[in-house]
Protein backbone atom coordinates (compact mmCIF):
# COMPACT_ATOMS: atom_id res chain seq x y z
CA UNK A 1 0.00 0.00 0.00
CA UNK A 2 1.55 3.51 -0.39
CA UNK A 3 1.97 6.46 1.52
CA UNK A 4 -1.20 8.49 0.08
CA UNK A 5 -3.74 5.17 -0.06
CA UNK A 6 -2.75 4.74 3.45
CA UNK A 7 -4.05 8.26 4.21
CA UNK A 8 -6.82 7.44 2.45
CA UNK A 9 -7.90 4.41 4.10
CA UNK A 10 -7.34 6.23 7.63
CA UNK A 11 -10.52 7.45 9.78
CA UNK A 12 -10.46 11.16 9.61
CA UNK A 13 -10.58 13.31 13.37
CA UNK A 14 -12.50 16.43 11.86
CA UNK A 15 -16.27 16.11 11.53
CA UNK A 16 -16.76 18.12 7.97
CA UNK A 17 -14.04 15.40 6.50
CA UNK A 18 -15.30 12.54 7.50
CA UNK A 19 -18.07 13.69 5.53
CA UNK A 20 -19.17 12.19 2.34
CA UNK A 21 -18.86 14.60 -0.48
CA UNK A 22 -22.89 14.92 -0.83
CA UNK A 23 -23.08 15.09 3.08
CA UNK A 24 -20.96 18.48 3.06
CA UNK A 25 -22.66 19.81 -0.17
CA UNK A 26 -26.09 19.46 1.27
CA UNK A 27 -24.77 20.86 4.95
CA UNK A 28 -23.26 24.02 2.76
CA UNK A 29 -26.79 24.34 1.09
CA UNK A 30 -28.66 24.21 3.99
CA UNK A 31 -26.10 27.05 6.16
CA UNK A 32 -26.79 29.11 2.66
CA UNK A 33 -30.38 28.83 2.87
CA UNK A 34 -29.89 29.25 6.30
CA UNK A 35 -28.15 32.34 5.99
CA UNK A 36 -30.42 34.34 3.35
CA UNK A 37 -33.85 33.13 4.23
CA UNK A 38 -34.03 35.73 7.11
CA UNK A 39 -33.42 38.07 3.98
CA UNK A 40 -37.44 38.04 3.31
CA UNK A 41 -38.33 36.44 6.64
CA UNK A 42 -37.25 38.88 9.03
CA UNK A 43 -38.38 43.05 9.29
CA UNK A 44 -35.91 45.49 9.32
CA UNK A 45 -35.36 45.51 12.76
CA UNK A 46 -34.69 42.06 13.38
CA UNK A 47 -32.51 41.75 10.41
CA UNK A 48 -30.52 44.44 11.82
CA UNK A 49 -29.65 42.18 14.83
CA UNK A 50 -28.94 39.51 12.66
CA UNK A 51 -26.71 41.56 10.95
CA UNK A 52 -24.70 42.61 14.12
CA UNK A 53 -24.57 38.93 15.64
CA UNK A 54 -22.70 38.01 12.14
CA UNK A 55 -20.18 41.14 12.82
CA UNK A 56 -19.51 40.40 16.19
CA UNK A 57 -18.90 36.67 14.98
CA UNK A 58 -16.73 37.67 12.72
CA UNK A 59 -15.15 39.88 15.70
CA UNK A 60 -14.80 37.13 18.43
CA UNK A 61 -13.19 35.01 15.39
CA UNK A 62 -10.49 37.51 15.30
CA UNK A 63 -9.89 37.71 19.14
CA UNK A 64 -10.23 33.28 18.83
CA UNK A 65 -7.09 33.44 16.59
CA UNK A 66 -4.98 34.86 19.08
CA UNK A 67 -6.27 33.81 22.43
CA UNK A 68 -8.13 30.51 21.47
CA UNK A 69 -5.85 28.87 19.34
CA UNK A 70 -2.25 30.63 20.03
CA UNK A 71 -2.80 31.42 23.37
CA UNK A 72 -2.30 34.85 24.58
CA UNK A 73 -5.37 36.00 26.15
CA UNK A 74 -7.10 39.34 24.90
CA UNK A 75 -9.37 41.27 27.02
CA UNK A 76 -9.22 44.08 24.66
CA UNK A 77 -10.24 43.56 21.49
CA UNK A 78 -12.86 45.90 21.51
CA UNK A 79 -9.84 48.66 21.00
CA UNK A 80 -9.17 46.64 17.59
CA UNK A 81 -13.02 47.20 16.73
CA UNK A 82 -13.09 50.76 17.87
CA UNK A 83 -9.65 51.03 15.19
CA UNK A 84 -11.57 49.50 12.13
CA UNK A 85 -14.88 51.46 12.81
CA UNK A 86 -12.84 54.49 13.02
CA UNK A 87 -10.71 54.03 9.80
CA UNK A 88 -14.20 53.13 8.17
CA UNK A 89 -16.20 56.41 9.60
CA UNK A 90 -13.61 58.91 9.03
CA UNK A 91 -12.89 58.34 5.14
CA UNK A 92 -16.19 57.73 4.60
CA UNK A 93 -17.78 60.83 6.19
CA UNK A 94 -14.28 63.24 5.74
CA UNK A 95 -12.97 61.51 2.07
CA UNK A 96 -16.04 60.29 0.38
CA UNK A 97 -14.59 56.64 -0.02
CA UNK A 98 -16.63 54.05 -0.67
CA UNK A 99 -17.70 51.71 1.94
CA UNK A 100 -15.57 48.82 -0.17
CA UNK A 101 -12.70 50.92 -0.97
CA UNK A 102 -12.08 51.29 2.99
CA UNK A 103 -11.34 47.63 4.14
CA UNK A 104 -8.23 47.50 2.88
CA UNK A 105 -7.39 50.52 4.51
CA UNK A 106 -9.07 49.96 7.98
CA UNK A 107 -7.43 45.92 7.35
CA UNK A 108 -3.61 47.18 6.92
CA UNK A 109 -4.53 50.06 10.01
CA UNK A 110 -5.87 46.82 12.53
CA UNK A 111 -3.35 44.61 10.85
CA UNK A 112 -0.49 47.07 12.03
CA UNK A 113 -1.92 48.36 15.16
CA UNK A 114 -1.82 44.83 16.25
CA UNK A 115 1.34 44.05 15.22
CA UNK A 116 2.43 46.78 17.43
CA UNK A 117 0.50 45.50 20.66
CA UNK A 118 2.04 42.27 19.63
CA UNK A 119 5.83 42.97 21.19
CA UNK A 120 5.12 43.91 24.19
CA UNK A 121 2.74 40.88 24.75
CA UNK A 122 5.35 38.94 23.60
CA UNK A 123 7.20 39.62 26.89
CA UNK A 124 4.53 39.65 28.94
CA UNK A 125 2.21 36.84 28.65
CA UNK A 126 -0.52 34.79 30.66
CA UNK A 127 -2.44 37.19 33.05
CA UNK A 128 -0.08 40.52 32.82
CA UNK A 129 -1.05 40.44 29.29
CA UNK A 130 -5.17 39.88 30.13
CA UNK A 131 -4.45 43.08 32.40
CA UNK A 132 -2.46 45.39 29.59
CA UNK A 133 -4.62 44.38 26.68
CA UNK A 134 -7.71 45.44 28.77
CA UNK A 135 -6.04 48.76 29.76
CA UNK A 136 -5.91 49.27 25.62
CA UNK A 137 -9.73 48.88 25.50
CA UNK A 138 -10.12 51.30 28.67
CA UNK A 139 -8.04 53.91 26.71
CA UNK A 140 -9.18 53.94 23.24
CA UNK A 141 -12.75 55.48 23.97
CA UNK A 142 -10.69 57.96 25.73
CA UNK A 143 -8.22 58.49 23.09
CA UNK A 144 -11.53 59.09 20.74
CA UNK A 145 -12.65 61.87 22.32
CA UNK A 146 -9.68 63.54 22.81
CA UNK A 147 -9.33 67.28 21.53
CA UNK A 148 -6.46 66.88 19.25
CA UNK A 149 -7.93 64.67 16.67
CA UNK A 150 -11.44 65.91 17.32
CA UNK A 151 -11.27 67.16 13.82
CA UNK A 152 -11.58 63.82 12.51
CA UNK A 153 -12.93 61.48 14.77
CA UNK A 154 -15.85 64.29 15.50
CA UNK A 155 -15.31 64.05 19.13
CA UNK A 156 -17.96 62.50 21.94
CA UNK A 157 -20.40 63.35 19.11
CA UNK A 158 -18.66 60.91 16.85
CA UNK A 159 -19.28 60.59 13.32
CA UNK A 160 -22.37 59.80 11.08
CA UNK A 161 -22.59 58.14 7.78
CA UNK A 162 -24.34 56.27 5.15
CA UNK A 163 -24.90 52.30 4.47
CA UNK A 164 -23.49 50.62 0.97
CA UNK A 165 -26.56 51.11 -1.80
CA UNK A 166 -27.31 48.11 -2.57
CA UNK A 167 -26.42 47.61 -6.53
CA UNK A 168 -29.42 48.34 -9.02
CA UNK A 169 -29.49 45.01 -10.34
CA UNK A 170 -30.43 43.56 -6.95
CA UNK A 171 -34.01 43.70 -5.72
CA UNK A 172 -32.82 44.89 -2.15
CA UNK A 173 -32.99 47.37 -0.13
CA UNK A 174 -30.51 48.69 2.29
CA UNK A 175 -30.92 47.04 5.18
CA UNK A 176 -31.32 43.48 3.11
CA UNK A 177 -28.46 44.65 1.08
CA UNK A 178 -26.16 45.68 4.61
CA UNK A 179 -26.82 42.07 5.89
CA UNK A 180 -25.50 40.46 2.68
CA UNK A 181 -22.66 42.64 2.81
CA UNK A 182 -21.91 41.77 5.90
CA UNK A 183 -22.20 37.95 5.28
CA UNK A 184 -19.97 38.47 2.21
CA UNK A 185 -17.46 39.98 4.07
CA UNK A 186 -17.39 37.58 7.14
CA UNK A 187 -17.69 34.15 5.24
CA UNK A 188 -14.47 35.05 3.38
CA UNK A 189 -12.80 36.03 7.04
CA UNK A 190 -14.29 32.46 7.91
CA UNK A 191 -13.16 30.57 5.24
CA UNK A 192 -9.51 32.21 5.32
CA UNK A 193 -9.50 31.89 8.96
CA UNK A 194 -10.15 27.85 8.31
CA UNK A 195 -7.42 27.54 5.81
CA UNK A 196 -5.39 29.37 8.19
CA UNK A 197 -5.73 26.96 10.99
CA UNK A 198 -5.42 23.77 9.44
CA UNK A 199 -2.44 23.93 8.02
CA UNK A 200 1.48 24.95 8.43
CA UNK A 201 0.53 27.81 10.48
CA UNK A 202 -2.10 26.59 12.38
CA UNK A 203 -0.46 24.21 13.78
CA UNK A 204 2.40 25.97 14.40
CA UNK A 205 -0.05 28.63 16.66
CA UNK A 206 -1.22 25.97 18.38
CA UNK A 207 1.86 24.08 19.00
CA UNK A 208 3.54 27.36 20.65
CA UNK A 209 0.45 27.59 22.45
CA UNK A 210 0.36 24.33 24.04
CA UNK A 211 4.39 24.03 24.29
CA UNK A 212 6.89 26.34 23.19
CA UNK A 213 10.02 24.78 24.35
CA UNK A 214 8.98 21.79 21.88
CA UNK A 215 7.33 24.16 19.52
CA UNK A 216 11.08 26.42 18.97
CA UNK A 217 12.94 22.54 18.96
CA UNK A 218 10.60 22.21 15.63
CA UNK A 219 11.85 25.23 13.96
CA UNK A 220 8.94 27.71 15.00
CA UNK A 221 9.97 31.37 15.66
CA UNK A 222 7.51 32.07 18.45
CA UNK A 223 8.27 35.88 18.09
CA UNK A 224 7.17 36.21 14.42
CA UNK A 225 4.38 33.63 14.93
CA UNK A 226 2.74 35.22 18.01
CA UNK A 227 3.18 38.73 17.00
CA UNK A 228 2.09 38.29 13.29
CA UNK A 229 -0.95 35.72 15.32
CA UNK A 230 -2.18 39.75 16.70
CA UNK A 231 -1.97 41.35 13.52
CA UNK A 232 -3.86 38.96 11.70
CA UNK A 233 -6.43 38.80 14.98
CA UNK A 234 -6.90 42.82 15.25
CA UNK A 235 -7.18 42.62 11.40
CA UNK A 236 -10.11 40.32 11.39
CA UNK A 237 -12.07 41.87 14.44
CA UNK A 238 -10.96 45.62 13.13
CA UNK A 239 -13.16 44.80 9.48
CA UNK A 240 -16.11 43.69 11.81
CA UNK A 241 -15.67 47.02 13.39
CA UNK A 242 -15.54 48.68 10.23
CA UNK A 243 -18.70 46.56 8.94
CA UNK A 244 -20.49 47.44 12.14
CA UNK A 245 -19.63 51.64 11.38
CA UNK A 246 -22.07 51.09 8.35
CA UNK A 247 -24.56 48.84 9.89
CA UNK A 248 -24.80 51.55 12.82
CA UNK A 249 -24.35 54.37 10.09
CA UNK A 250 -22.32 55.88 13.61
CA UNK A 251 -19.88 55.75 15.46
CA UNK A 252 -18.94 57.48 18.77
CA UNK A 253 -16.71 56.76 21.66
CA UNK A 254 -18.71 55.46 24.00
CA UNK A 255 -19.90 52.58 21.26
CA UNK A 256 -16.85 50.76 22.34
CA UNK A 257 -16.40 51.13 25.65
CA UNK A 258 -14.56 48.08 27.82
CA UNK A 259 -17.71 46.20 28.01
CA UNK A 260 -17.33 45.62 24.05
CA UNK A 261 -14.07 43.72 25.04
CA UNK A 262 -15.67 41.46 27.90
CA UNK A 263 -18.80 40.51 25.42
CA UNK A 264 -16.06 39.42 22.44
CA UNK A 265 -14.51 37.30 25.39
CA UNK A 266 -17.79 35.70 26.39
CA UNK A 267 -18.32 34.84 22.86
CA UNK A 268 -15.30 33.34 22.46
CA UNK A 269 -15.67 30.98 25.23
CA UNK A 270 -19.47 30.19 24.96
CA UNK A 271 -18.69 29.69 21.35
CA UNK A 272 -15.76 27.50 21.81
CA UNK A 273 -11.97 28.18 22.45
CA UNK A 274 -9.98 27.63 19.64
CA UNK A 275 -13.07 27.09 17.24
CA UNK A 276 -13.49 28.46 13.57
CA UNK A 277 -17.42 27.92 13.32
CA UNK A 278 -18.09 28.14 17.23
CA UNK A 279 -17.44 31.74 17.00
CA UNK A 280 -20.20 32.08 14.82
CA UNK A 281 -22.40 30.66 17.68
CA UNK A 282 -20.35 33.36 20.30
CA UNK A 283 -21.92 36.08 18.10
CA UNK A 284 -25.13 35.00 17.61
CA UNK A 285 -24.81 34.40 21.65
CA UNK A 286 -23.47 37.55 22.78
CA UNK A 287 -26.09 39.50 20.45
CA UNK A 288 -29.24 37.89 21.68
CA UNK A 289 -28.99 36.62 24.36
CA UNK A 290 -29.22 39.68 26.17
CA UNK A 291 -31.92 40.72 24.31
CA UNK A 292 -33.59 37.38 25.82
CA UNK A 293 -32.85 38.42 28.95
CA UNK A 294 -34.37 41.39 28.91
CA UNK A 295 -37.67 40.27 27.46
CA UNK A 296 -37.46 37.64 30.83
CA UNK A 297 -36.93 40.55 33.57
CA UNK A 298 -37.16 44.52 32.95
CA UNK A 299 -35.75 45.15 36.02
CA UNK A 300 -32.73 43.02 35.88
CA UNK A 301 -31.56 41.79 32.42
CA UNK A 302 -28.00 41.68 34.01
CA UNK A 303 -28.60 38.59 36.23
CA UNK A 304 -30.57 36.96 34.04
CA UNK A 305 -27.94 37.21 31.70
CA UNK A 306 -25.45 36.34 34.00
CA UNK A 307 -27.75 33.03 35.12
CA UNK A 308 -28.43 32.42 31.39
CA UNK A 309 -24.36 32.05 30.97
CA UNK A 310 -23.64 30.75 33.88
CA UNK A 311 -26.07 27.90 32.65
CA UNK A 312 -24.76 27.71 29.11
CA UNK A 313 -20.88 27.41 30.61
CA UNK A 314 -22.70 24.41 32.68
CA UNK A 315 -24.12 22.55 30.13
CA UNK A 316 -21.88 23.15 27.57
CA UNK A 317 -18.40 22.89 28.95
CA UNK A 318 -16.47 23.13 25.50
CA UNK A 319 -18.80 25.64 24.31
CA UNK A 320 -20.98 25.43 21.04
CA UNK A 321 -18.41 23.68 19.18
CA UNK A 322 -17.79 21.34 21.78
CA UNK A 323 -21.42 20.14 21.06
CA UNK A 324 -20.81 20.23 17.53
CA UNK A 325 -17.83 17.80 17.86
CA UNK A 326 -20.10 15.18 20.15
CA UNK A 327 -23.45 15.30 17.73
CA UNK A 328 -20.73 15.10 14.78
CA UNK A 329 -19.04 12.00 16.43
CA UNK A 330 -22.42 10.16 17.36
CA UNK A 331 -23.74 10.98 13.67
CA UNK A 332 -20.60 9.12 12.19
CA UNK A 333 -20.80 6.21 14.87
CA UNK A 334 -24.46 5.71 13.87
CA UNK A 335 -23.82 5.60 9.93
CA UNK A 336 -20.40 3.80 9.86
CA UNK B 1 35.07 15.82 11.24
CA UNK B 2 33.04 14.81 13.34
CA UNK B 3 29.23 15.79 12.98
CA UNK B 4 28.81 16.81 16.46
CA UNK B 5 31.83 18.28 18.43
CA UNK B 6 30.82 19.21 21.94
CA UNK B 7 33.96 21.22 23.31
CA UNK B 8 34.63 22.03 27.32
CA UNK B 9 30.62 22.37 27.95
CA UNK B 10 29.62 23.73 31.53
CA UNK B 11 26.86 24.18 32.40
CA UNK B 12 25.85 26.74 36.35
CA UNK B 13 22.72 26.39 37.69
CA UNK B 14 23.24 29.41 40.08
CA UNK B 15 25.63 27.47 42.81
CA UNK B 16 25.11 23.86 40.81
CA UNK B 17 27.68 22.97 38.41
CA UNK B 18 25.44 20.27 36.26
CA UNK B 19 28.03 19.96 33.47
CA UNK B 20 31.59 20.43 34.07
CA UNK B 21 33.98 20.73 30.98
CA UNK B 22 32.21 17.69 28.84
CA UNK B 23 33.66 17.01 25.95
CA UNK B 24 32.93 14.23 22.86
CA UNK B 25 32.22 13.88 19.42
CA UNK B 26 29.74 12.15 17.67
CA UNK B 27 30.38 10.51 14.15
CA UNK B 28 27.71 10.89 11.15
CA UNK B 29 25.74 8.21 11.30
CA UNK B 30 27.21 6.75 14.37
CA UNK B 31 24.57 5.72 17.34
CA UNK B 32 26.25 7.07 20.34
CA UNK B 33 24.93 6.26 24.00
CA UNK B 34 24.97 8.57 26.81
CA UNK B 35 24.99 7.19 30.01
CA UNK B 36 24.79 7.96 33.48
CA UNK B 37 23.49 7.94 37.11
CA UNK B 38 20.74 10.02 37.79
CA UNK B 39 21.52 14.02 37.80
CA UNK B 40 24.53 13.47 36.09
CA UNK B 41 23.71 16.17 33.44
CA UNK B 42 22.96 14.11 30.27
CA UNK B 43 19.40 16.41 29.92
CA UNK B 44 21.61 19.26 30.83
CA UNK B 45 23.67 18.27 28.15
CA UNK B 46 21.00 17.88 25.76
CA UNK B 47 19.47 21.41 26.25
CA UNK B 48 22.84 22.61 25.43
CA UNK B 49 22.97 20.43 22.28
CA UNK B 50 19.61 21.63 20.83
CA UNK B 51 20.14 25.54 22.24
CA UNK B 52 17.33 25.62 25.14
CA UNK B 53 20.58 26.07 27.85
CA UNK B 54 23.52 28.38 27.02
CA UNK B 55 26.38 26.91 28.59
CA UNK B 56 28.37 28.98 31.14
CA UNK B 57 31.44 28.11 29.36
CA UNK B 58 32.57 25.91 25.44
CA UNK B 59 30.48 25.12 22.83
CA UNK B 60 28.87 22.97 20.12
CA UNK B 61 29.96 22.33 17.07
CA UNK B 62 27.59 20.87 14.28
CA UNK B 63 28.34 19.71 10.68
CA UNK B 64 30.90 21.95 11.61
CA UNK B 65 29.23 25.19 12.59
CA UNK B 66 28.95 26.66 15.62
CA UNK B 67 25.34 26.43 16.99
CA UNK B 68 25.72 27.79 20.69
CA UNK B 69 24.40 30.76 21.05
CA UNK B 70 22.42 30.85 17.99
CA UNK B 71 18.50 31.28 18.10
CA UNK B 72 16.61 27.91 19.19
CA UNK B 73 14.47 28.31 16.28
CA UNK B 74 17.07 27.79 13.38
CA UNK B 75 18.17 24.19 15.38
CA UNK B 76 15.56 22.03 13.25
CA UNK B 77 16.16 23.63 10.42
CA UNK B 78 20.29 22.46 10.49
CA UNK B 79 19.24 19.03 11.12
CA UNK B 80 19.23 18.70 14.98
CA UNK B 81 15.79 16.40 16.24
CA UNK B 82 15.00 15.58 19.71
CA UNK B 83 12.57 14.38 21.79
CA UNK B 84 12.20 15.58 25.85
CA UNK B 85 12.76 13.06 29.07
CA UNK B 86 9.34 13.94 30.58
CA UNK B 87 7.11 13.91 27.21
CA UNK B 88 6.91 17.63 25.44
CA UNK B 89 4.05 17.09 23.12
CA UNK B 90 1.51 19.40 21.62
CA UNK B 91 -1.48 18.16 24.15
CA UNK B 92 -4.36 19.49 22.43
CA UNK B 93 -3.52 17.97 18.85
CA UNK B 94 -3.79 14.84 17.46
CA UNK B 95 -1.20 12.05 16.87
CA UNK B 96 -0.73 13.06 12.94
CA UNK B 97 -1.19 16.63 14.30
CA UNK B 98 1.77 16.72 16.22
CA UNK B 99 3.90 14.48 13.85
CA UNK B 100 2.98 17.17 11.08
CA UNK B 101 3.77 20.00 13.44
CA UNK B 102 7.67 18.34 13.52
CA UNK B 103 7.86 19.21 9.75
CA UNK B 104 7.25 22.75 10.36
CA UNK B 105 11.22 23.56 9.53
CA UNK B 106 10.73 21.78 6.08
CA UNK B 107 8.05 24.46 5.15
CA UNK B 108 8.12 28.03 3.89
CA UNK B 109 5.01 29.76 3.52
CA UNK B 110 3.66 31.90 5.59
CA UNK B 111 -0.17 33.56 7.01
CA UNK B 112 -1.07 34.56 3.26
CA UNK B 113 -0.17 32.01 1.15
CA UNK B 114 -1.85 29.21 3.59
CA UNK B 115 -4.76 31.46 4.29
CA UNK B 116 -4.91 31.89 0.79
CA UNK B 117 -4.26 27.97 0.18
CA UNK B 118 -1.70 29.07 -2.51
CA UNK B 119 -0.19 26.34 -4.40
CA UNK B 120 2.60 26.17 -2.49
CA UNK B 121 1.31 25.95 0.36
CA UNK B 122 -0.97 23.14 -0.37
CA UNK B 123 2.55 21.42 -2.33
CA UNK B 124 3.94 22.03 1.67
CA UNK B 125 1.08 20.16 2.79
CA UNK B 126 0.60 16.55 0.68
CA UNK B 127 4.59 16.23 1.35
CA UNK B 128 4.12 16.87 5.26
CA UNK B 129 1.03 14.61 5.23
CA UNK B 130 2.71 11.76 2.61
CA UNK B 131 5.95 11.50 5.09
CA UNK B 132 3.49 11.80 8.54
CA UNK B 133 1.57 8.70 6.95
CA UNK B 134 4.84 6.85 6.44
CA UNK B 135 6.42 7.81 9.71
CA UNK B 136 3.16 6.84 11.61
CA UNK B 137 3.25 3.41 9.43
CA UNK B 138 6.83 3.01 10.74
CA UNK B 139 6.23 3.46 13.94
CA UNK B 140 3.12 1.46 14.58
CA UNK B 141 1.31 4.78 14.94
CA UNK B 142 -1.00 4.59 12.12
CA UNK B 143 -4.28 2.77 14.39
CA UNK B 144 -4.21 5.85 16.78
CA UNK B 145 -3.67 8.77 14.17
CA UNK B 146 -6.49 10.70 15.17
CA UNK B 147 -6.50 9.95 18.54
CA UNK B 148 -5.35 13.19 20.76
CA UNK B 149 -2.06 12.58 22.04
CA UNK B 150 -2.98 13.01 25.80
CA UNK B 151 -5.23 10.13 25.59
CA UNK B 152 -1.98 7.61 25.21
CA UNK B 153 -0.21 5.92 27.24
CA UNK B 154 3.31 7.11 28.10
CA UNK B 155 5.09 4.45 25.96
CA UNK B 156 3.40 5.31 22.93
CA UNK B 157 3.51 9.44 23.34
CA UNK B 158 7.35 8.52 23.36
CA UNK B 159 7.05 6.98 19.57
CA UNK B 160 4.65 9.86 19.21
CA UNK B 161 7.67 12.35 19.59
CA UNK B 162 10.31 9.95 17.93
CA UNK B 163 7.76 10.44 14.55
CA UNK B 164 7.39 13.98 15.15
CA UNK B 165 11.18 14.46 15.59
CA UNK B 166 12.13 12.47 12.30
CA UNK B 167 9.47 13.92 10.22
CA UNK B 168 12.08 16.69 9.28
CA UNK B 169 14.98 14.45 8.64
CA UNK B 170 17.37 15.19 11.49
CA UNK B 171 21.20 14.34 10.80
CA UNK B 172 21.14 13.79 14.52
CA UNK B 173 18.44 13.25 16.70
CA UNK B 174 18.61 13.31 20.29
CA UNK B 175 16.81 10.77 22.51
CA UNK B 176 16.19 11.21 26.08
CA UNK B 177 15.38 8.02 27.53
CA UNK B 178 13.35 6.83 24.72
CA UNK B 179 12.71 3.48 26.69
CA UNK B 180 11.61 4.95 29.45
CA UNK B 181 7.69 3.22 30.35
CA UNK B 182 8.48 0.49 28.64
CA UNK B 183 8.37 -3.39 29.08
CA UNK B 184 10.84 -6.38 28.00
CA UNK B 185 9.45 -7.25 25.07
CA UNK B 186 9.45 -3.48 23.84
CA UNK B 187 12.81 -2.47 24.50
CA UNK B 188 13.80 -5.22 22.34
CA UNK B 189 11.63 -4.08 19.41
CA UNK B 190 13.14 -0.25 20.62
CA UNK B 191 16.65 -1.17 19.56
CA UNK B 192 15.59 -3.03 16.22
CA UNK B 193 13.60 -0.12 15.19
CA UNK B 194 16.37 2.58 16.68
CA UNK B 195 18.86 0.91 14.16
CA UNK B 196 16.29 1.05 11.34
CA UNK B 197 15.91 4.50 11.93
CA UNK B 198 19.59 4.90 11.83
CA UNK B 199 19.62 3.05 8.69
CA UNK B 200 17.04 4.49 7.20
CA UNK B 201 16.89 8.19 7.42
CA UNK B 202 20.91 7.69 7.05
CA UNK B 203 20.58 10.19 10.94
CA UNK B 204 23.14 9.54 14.22
CA UNK B 205 21.99 9.07 17.06
CA UNK B 206 22.66 10.58 20.37
CA UNK B 207 20.85 7.71 22.88
CA UNK B 208 20.22 8.88 26.65
CA UNK B 209 18.97 5.72 28.91
CA UNK B 210 19.33 4.06 31.72
CA UNK B 211 18.58 0.67 30.33
CA UNK B 212 21.79 -0.10 30.36
CA UNK B 213 21.26 -3.77 27.99
CA UNK B 214 19.57 -1.56 25.38
CA UNK B 215 22.43 1.07 25.48
CA UNK B 216 25.25 -1.70 24.96
CA UNK B 217 23.29 -3.45 22.42
CA UNK B 218 22.84 -0.32 19.70
CA UNK B 219 25.27 1.81 20.51
CA UNK B 220 28.42 1.88 18.11
CA UNK B 221 29.91 4.47 20.99
CA UNK B 222 29.09 5.56 24.72
CA UNK B 223 29.82 8.05 26.85
CA UNK B 224 29.67 7.98 30.49
CA UNK B 225 28.79 11.03 32.64
CA UNK B 226 29.01 10.96 36.15
CA UNK B 227 28.57 14.45 38.46
CA UNK B 228 28.78 16.41 35.38
CA UNK B 229 32.14 15.02 34.16
CA UNK B 230 32.78 12.93 31.40
CA UNK B 231 34.44 9.27 33.12
CA UNK B 232 34.30 7.18 30.18
CA UNK B 233 34.42 7.32 26.60
CA UNK B 234 34.49 4.37 24.24
CA UNK B 235 33.21 1.29 22.67
CA UNK B 236 30.31 -0.31 24.69
CA UNK B 237 32.54 -2.74 26.33
CA UNK B 238 35.57 -0.46 26.95
CA UNK B 239 32.61 1.56 29.22
CA UNK B 240 31.25 -1.78 30.54
CA UNK B 241 34.77 -2.84 31.66
CA UNK B 242 35.65 0.88 32.79
CA UNK B 243 36.46 0.86 36.70
CA UNK B 244 35.58 4.85 37.03
CA UNK B 245 31.86 3.55 35.72
CA UNK B 246 31.54 0.40 37.48
CA UNK B 247 32.01 2.51 40.46
CA UNK B 248 29.65 5.57 39.66
CA UNK B 249 26.79 2.57 39.27
CA UNK B 250 27.59 0.28 41.99
CA UNK B 251 29.33 2.58 44.05
CA UNK B 252 28.50 4.93 47.34
CA UNK B 253 24.49 4.60 47.39
CA UNK B 254 23.04 8.08 47.43
CA UNK B 255 21.84 9.56 44.31
CA UNK B 256 23.01 6.70 42.31
CA UNK B 257 19.95 4.22 43.08
CA UNK B 258 18.25 4.51 39.50
CA UNK B 259 21.53 2.41 38.03
CA UNK B 260 19.95 -0.50 36.01
N1 LIG C 1 16.89 24.05 35.34
C1 LIG C 1 17.68 23.64 36.37
N2 LIG C 1 17.91 24.44 37.43
C2 LIG C 1 18.69 24.04 38.45
N3 LIG C 1 19.30 22.87 38.49
C3 LIG C 1 19.12 22.02 37.47
C4 LIG C 1 18.30 22.36 36.36
N4 LIG C 1 18.31 21.32 35.48
C5 LIG C 1 19.09 20.39 36.03
N5 LIG C 1 19.58 20.78 37.23
C6 LIG C 1 20.50 20.02 38.09
O1 LIG C 1 21.59 19.65 37.27
C7 LIG C 1 21.99 18.33 37.54
C8 LIG C 1 21.92 17.50 36.27
O2 LIG C 1 20.57 17.30 35.90
P1 LIG C 1 20.14 16.55 34.59
O3 LIG C 1 18.68 16.65 34.48
O4 LIG C 1 20.95 17.01 33.46
O5 LIG C 1 20.54 15.04 34.93
P2 LIG C 1 20.29 13.72 34.12
O6 LIG C 1 21.61 13.10 33.90
O7 LIG C 1 19.46 13.97 32.93
O8 LIG C 1 19.46 12.85 35.17
P3 LIG C 1 18.28 11.81 34.96
O9 LIG C 1 18.91 10.53 34.62
O10 LIG C 1 17.60 11.76 36.29
O11 LIG C 1 17.40 12.34 33.89
C9 LIG C 1 21.08 17.82 38.66
O12 LIG C 1 21.75 18.01 39.86
C10 LIG C 1 19.88 18.73 38.57
O13 LIG C 1 19.29 18.88 39.82
MG1 LIG D 1 17.61 13.41 32.28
Amino acid sequence: MSATDRIAALPLRRPAAGLAAWQRGALLLAGLAAALVPLWLLESFHLFQLTMAVIMALAVLGLNIVTGYNGQISLGHGAFFAVGAYATAILMSHLDWSFWATLPVSAAVCGLVGYGVGFPALRLGGLYLALTTFSLAVAVPQILKHRAIEDWTGGVQGLFLVKPDPPGFLPLNADQWMYCVALIVAALCFLLAWNLIRGRIGRALMATRDHPIAAEAMGMDIAALKTQAFAVSAMITGLAGSLSAVAVEYVAPDSFSFALSINLFVGMVVGGVASILGSLFGGLFVLFVPNIAEAISKAAPGVIYGVLLIAFLYLLPDGFAGLLRRLAARLRRGAG
Amino acid sequence: MALLEVEEVVVRFGGVTAVAGVSFTVEDRQICGLIGPNGAGKTTLFNVISGIYRPSDGLVRFAGEVVTGQPRHRMAALGLGRTFQNLALFRSMSVRENVLAGAHAEGRTGFLANALRLPAARREERAAAVQAAQLLALLELDHVAEVPVAALPFGTQKRVEMARALISRPRLLLLDEPAGGLNHGEVDALAALLREVAARFHCAILLVEHHMNLVMRVSDKVVALDFGRKIADGTPAEVRRDPEVIRAYLGDGGGHARAA
